[in-house]
């Protein structure tokens, strides 16, 4: 695997992460971080969709006109999704967290790190390295999203994955940690642990 | 009564922001200083006040099982349909603001496309699809409720970061980690409203 390649897979991950560098697709990475259950199929729907649709729009690149751009991409991004919603509904192990995960699923049509990486990358790269941006930027919004629902489990009811963890040691769960604006704090600290290490992301 | 007690209950109980999270990425990238912060506020009141109800009737006697052939539900279609209307109806509002009014248009002028992206319509319209409001007014009430609490919600963020810019953050935490830290603190501050009942 050449070095440009390697880039493209790695850099999403940490140094350009979506979520706390390019400061994308944050609506849906909260809702569904209160339990690392929901979290990780929401990570691996978001990967599915990113990945493919990026593979599919690259193979299109050169068909579409520049002005209806925006329309195909939301077609075929919606198209991925309704796929990936219909999949998690027809399975019985994953229908619960598809209704637990509710409209997020949706959600992930106006997701910008789908539509952002079409544009930035998709429309002008060859299938190959779009598939693999797509599938890595994924990668990086999930690994955010595994990190937040992790502490939110574990310190609002004690478990992972449902397993009992804390509680036995007598914790008493702390409902602020399920509340919504936990969850922002939250991704405040991943963000200033990460500017705290890369000193160039820093603000003037 | 019902519609005050939705209107007041979708604009800080179910606030689009503090309590879903819909509508952050413009949220964050827009709220810099107030004016612009209400312009896209202003914005995203219209075109969810445009396309909610409209969403609904499609929703109602297209999507909905049995509503257009019995038999046949359509609503695994409710996704693409949705975001289609947005998509057309934000066209459609940029093309009559600019021909109508062109102050207005200058001023929105670069949000009005953003907003085809923006959760919060999309949300609005999802959220509309699970809650089963019984008929059009219902729905354009919710819709205007929801448009009013992220107007305020993205005011109120501009306004504290207006303020925040003369105070000294540590330098890791500036721009966008106190941001979220802002937003999460707001969020508890609206969390006061979640008991009340009309």
């Amino acid at each position: 695997m050449d070095a440009k390649l390697k880039e493209t897979i790695l850099n999403p991950i940490f140094k350009g992460n979506p979520i706390t560098v390019l400061v994308l697709g944050i609506c849906s990475s909260l809702a569904v971080t209160v339990t690392l259950k929901g979290a990780l199929v929401m990570a691996l729907s978001v990967i599915v969709v990113t990945g493919i649709s990026s593979l599919i729009l690259s193979l299109l690149r050169n068909t579409i006109p520049g002005r209806v751009r925006i329309i195909v991409q939301l077609v075929v991004v919606a198209m991925m999704v309704i796929l990936v919603d219909q999949i998690l509904k027809s399975f019985e192990a994953t229908y619960a967290i598809d209704k637990q995960l509710s409209v997020y699923i949706g959600l992930i049509i106006t997701n910008c790190i789908v539509m952002g990486r079409i544009e930035a990358f998709a429309l002008g790269n060859k299938p190959w390295p779009s598939f693999l941006d797509g599938i890595a930027n994924g990668a990086g919004y999930g690994l955010i999203l595994i990190v937040v629902a992790f502490f939110r489990e574990l310190l609002g009811s004690g478990t992972l994955f449902g397993f009992d963890i804390l509680n036995r040691f007598g914790y008493v769960p702390n409902n602020l940690v399920i509340l919504p604006p936990f969850a922002l704090i939250l991704l405040g600290c991943i963000v200033w642990v990460q500017r705290s290490i890369q000193k160039d992301l820093q603000e003037k | 009564m019902e519609y005050l007690s939705l209107f007041v209950k979708s604009i800080f109980v179910d606030n689009m922001i503090f309590a879903y999270f819909l509508g952050m990425c413009s949220f964050l990238a827009v709220s810099k200083n107030v004016k612009t912060a209400a312009g896209l506020g202003v914005a995203v009141i219209f075109v969810l006040l445009v396309t909610l109800p409209i969403n609904y009737l499609l929703n109602t006697y297209v999507l909905a099982p049995d509503a257009l052939i019995k038999g046949v539900d359509l609503s695994f279609l409710s996704f693409i349909v949705f975001i289609a209307v947005i998509a057309a109806i934000v066209q459609i509002v940029e093309m009559v603001v600019e021909k109508f009014s062109p102050e207005l248009y200058s001023s929105l002028g670069i949000f009005l496309p953003l907003i085809a992206v923006n959760c919060a319509i999309l949300g609005g319209s999802l959220f509309m699809q699970q809650k089963d409001f019984l008929n059009i007014g219902e729905a354009t009430v919710y819709s205007l409720g929801s448009g009013l609490g992220w107007f305020l919600a993205i005011v109120s963020l501009a306004a504290i970061r207006e303020k925040m810019s003369y105070s000294n953050v540590p330098a890791a935490l500036k721009g966008l980690g106190i941001t979220f830290i802002t937003v999460g603190l707001m969020g508890i501050a609206f969390m006061t409203f979640m008991g009340i009942a009309l």
